[in-house]
């Protein structure tokens, strides 16, 4: 229903404004702190004005924190992400929808699954994993009795390992799997009327012609919207690579900017340099700010899906 | 070009079969309409000639090929869809085209024969246009030319016409009869509506619950409509229907309220005492004084069609239409006669609804193929 009244625009606008404010107060805080002198970000009251320091403080954050080096990896890193996400998403959902088989169900929910169980709650074995990509197999080995039956028949003894530990792949690869993103391709690929994947048929395309040809172009929207969120995704990570990454030149921003923020543990006796973190904070916010602005209008169609 | 044969094809899903055994031959060059009310198999036997939908038992062949096993592209038909199944993304030209170049045409020989067929159907001036900024007949149209342009075998037509505005539905089928006169390919095409099927057919095939009902000529069907459910549904205004039983002494048909339809002698006589159903057509029967008819019949309304005028009148508790071309001045409650031309009556059993004829009973099927 709607409704037109002066005061519940007023009402409305009210809200929207509050909520505004709610969600802007921060960053304009962490805006004033990064463009203050030490002697100044730590004072009591907080000041609310910017200072005149900003590029200053700018440039010992991207110095102190290596910014360039981590950029690159994180760049690196995001990208990979996105790509494997929309790739892989796109490819299950494509097998889920247009193909009738027995497995089509169980691949479903196993997909439905994992929305359950995020990184953060499987980290331990996804850590186990990561640390030898090829245990899975070793353990099928090992429980099957295989591993003693060839060592008794050969004398080797099977020991698999590939260790992704402080590597891009061991960054990227348990982060691509998307329940996610395989829900918004399933749901597009739902809408695609029957009588064009028939013509396609009836044209003479098999499936992977018909995928890259007829179901990509027409996905150009959602692959935009899923690659801005998963961009974004990607570029916060920080649980992951806090963990897999022991050798700092494979670093990543998030992780970094932990380390620019004083904590009581790690400041020793030295000064909490709020300034200097706010200001790492600003620089590690604009690349995903400039993707959001840069992508929004398909952002939105992809999302809500009118451009057919 | 090819012919196409259809030997005992059913089709089941799951346990519930939709097509129960379709026999049906169609010769090389002709245009067969397939007609039938919603759900009664028809684009379920068009899709498995395509290849779109698995065959459950029997033969399909198409230029004396068994293709059951063959994929749709493989086939050599081509199909017109009801929703045109355009590619949104793709320009006119591109979807005319795209089925020569998944087969691998060069460029440059893909853009002069979309050039030419895309003449041929009135849509040069829209190739780079994409289908969203087209009207319906243009889609249409477009839907067509990438049929055409894969010159195929056979034409498969699934009610291409029924998204349509009624005047442009005309005119698309006169186009599509003209294609067809032009190219000759052997065609097949579904519908459910009767206008479409009598125009357009070489031959009709009346569909109804997976069984078909009649195979012949729009003539055929309509004058010697072979039972009681084809007699119904081809025709409009529809056909009349009273029920009765035939008497030889009298040369005609008792009704149940004593009055009698005279029949010829050669049909009355090897029917005697049957229970029958009677057809009569709205324009076998004129309107006359009351008493000088078959039966008389108290009139209800009329319907005004312009070159002529439909009567409905109530008659023992039915509706009985009749058509009339000189359009009497009758006032509503007024008793009419009717009288009725022998010759021009349908009889029907009344049990197993298949036509009651004076030769000898030869299955309609047969009669054609």
């Amino acid at each position: 229903m709607i409704e037109r009244s002066p005061i519940l625009n007023i009402v409305t606008h009210l809200i929207l404004l509050s909520g505004l404010i709610l969600l802007i107060f921060p960053m304009y805080l962490v805006l004033v702190a990064a463009s203050l002198d030490l002697k100044d970000v730590s004072a009591i009251p907080p000041k609310l004005f910017p200072g005149d320091q900003l590029w200053v403080n700018l440039v010992e954050a991207w110095d102190k924190a290596k910014f360039g080096e981590k950029f690159t990896n994180t760049l690196i890193v995001s990208v990979g992400v996105v790509t494997g996400k929309i790739v892989l998403a796109c490819i299950t959902a494509f097998g889920i929808v247009f193909f009738d088989h027995r497995l089509r169900m169980p691949i479903f929910w196993c997909v439905f699954i994992t929305l359950m169980l995020p990184l953060e709650v499987r980290i331990v074995p996804t850590y186990a994993v990561a640390a030898n990509a090829l245990m899975p197999f070793q353990v099928l080995l090992d429980v099957t009795g295989l591993t003693w039956a060839i060592n008794a028949v050969s004398g080797v003894r099977v020991a698999l390992e590939w260790n992704l530990l402080n590597s891009y792949t061991g960054l990227i690869v348990p982060l691509v799997a998307t329940a996610t993103g395989t829900f918004l391709y399933r749901q597009f690929f739902l809408t695609i009327p029957d009588e064009l994947v028939e013509a396609a048929k009836m044209d003479g395309a098999g499936p992977v012609r018909f995928l890259r040809e007829i179901l990509i172009p027409l996905s150009r929207t959602n692959i935009a919207a899923l690659a801005t969120i998963m961009f974004v995704y990607s570029w916060n990570q920080y649980l992951w690579p806090l963990l897999v990454i022991t050798d700092q030149s494979y670093g990543m921003v998030a992780v970094e900017l932990g380390r620019l923020v004083p904590k009581i543990t790690s400041t020793g006796g030295e000064v909490a340099k709020w300034n200097i973190a706010m200001a790492g904070t600003l620089i590690v916010m604009i690349p995903p700010i400039l993707v959001v602005i840069f992508m929004q209008r398909w952002f939105v169609r992809g999302l809500i899906n009118t451009d057919k | 070009m090819a012919s196409i044969s259809i030997k005992s094809v059913r089709k089941s899903y799951a346990k519930t079969e939709v097509v129960h055994g379709v026999d049906l031959e169609i010769a090389n060059g002709e245009f067969i309409v397939i007609l039938g009310p919603s759900g009664c198999g028809k684009s379920t036997l068009l899709r498995m000639i395509a290849g779109l939908e698995s065959i459950t038992s029997g033969d399909i062949a198409i230029a004396d090929r068994v293709v059951n096993a063959l994929e749709p592209h493989e086939r050599g038909c081509a199909m017109v869809f009801q929703n045109y199944a355009l590619y949104p993304h793709m320009t006119v030209a591109e979807n005319i085209g795209y089925a020569l170049k998944v087969a691998g045409m060069s460029r440059a020989d893909r853009t002069a024969k979309v050039a030419k067929v895309a003449g041929s159907v009135g849509l040069t001036e829209f190739l780079d246009r994409r289908p969203g900024q087209l009207s319906g007949g243009q889609r249409q149209r477009v839907a067509m030319a990438r049929a055409i342009i894969r010159e195929p075998k056979v034409f498969l037509f699934d009610e291409p016409l029924s998204n349509l505005d009624a005047k442009l539905r005309v005119q698309m089928r006169h186009e599509i009869r003209r294609i067809h006169n032009q190219i000759k390919a052997t065609s097949v095409f579904v519908t459910h509506d009767q206008a479409e099927g009598m125009t357009l057919a070489d031959r009709l095939v009346v569909m109804n619950k997976g069984v078909i009902e009649q195979i012949g000529t729009p003539d055929q069907v309509y004058h010697h409509p072979a039972s009681i459910y084809v007699a119904g549904f081809i025709g409009s205004p529809a056909m009349n229907f009273l029920s009765g039983q035939v008497s030889a002494a009298h040369s005609a048909v008792t009704l149940g309220n004593g009055s009698r339809i005279a029949l010829p002698t050669a049909l009355a006589t090897p029917h005697d005492g049957a229970l029958v159903q009677i057809g009569l057509r709205p324009e076998a029967m004129t309107l006359t004084a009351p008493g000088m008819g078959a039966f008389d019949a108290s009139f209800d309304f009329a319907e005004e069609l312009g070159m002529a005028r439909l009567y409905h009148f109530t008659f023992e508790d039915l509706t009985v239409a009749v058509l009339s071309a000189n359009k009497p001045a009758v006032v509503p409650g007024q008793a009419m006669g009717l009288r009725i031309d022998p010759a021009a009556v349908h009889l029907f059993a009344a049990d197993t609804g298949q036509r009651l004829s004076a030769k000898p009973q030869v299955p309609a099927m047969s009669e054609m193929v």
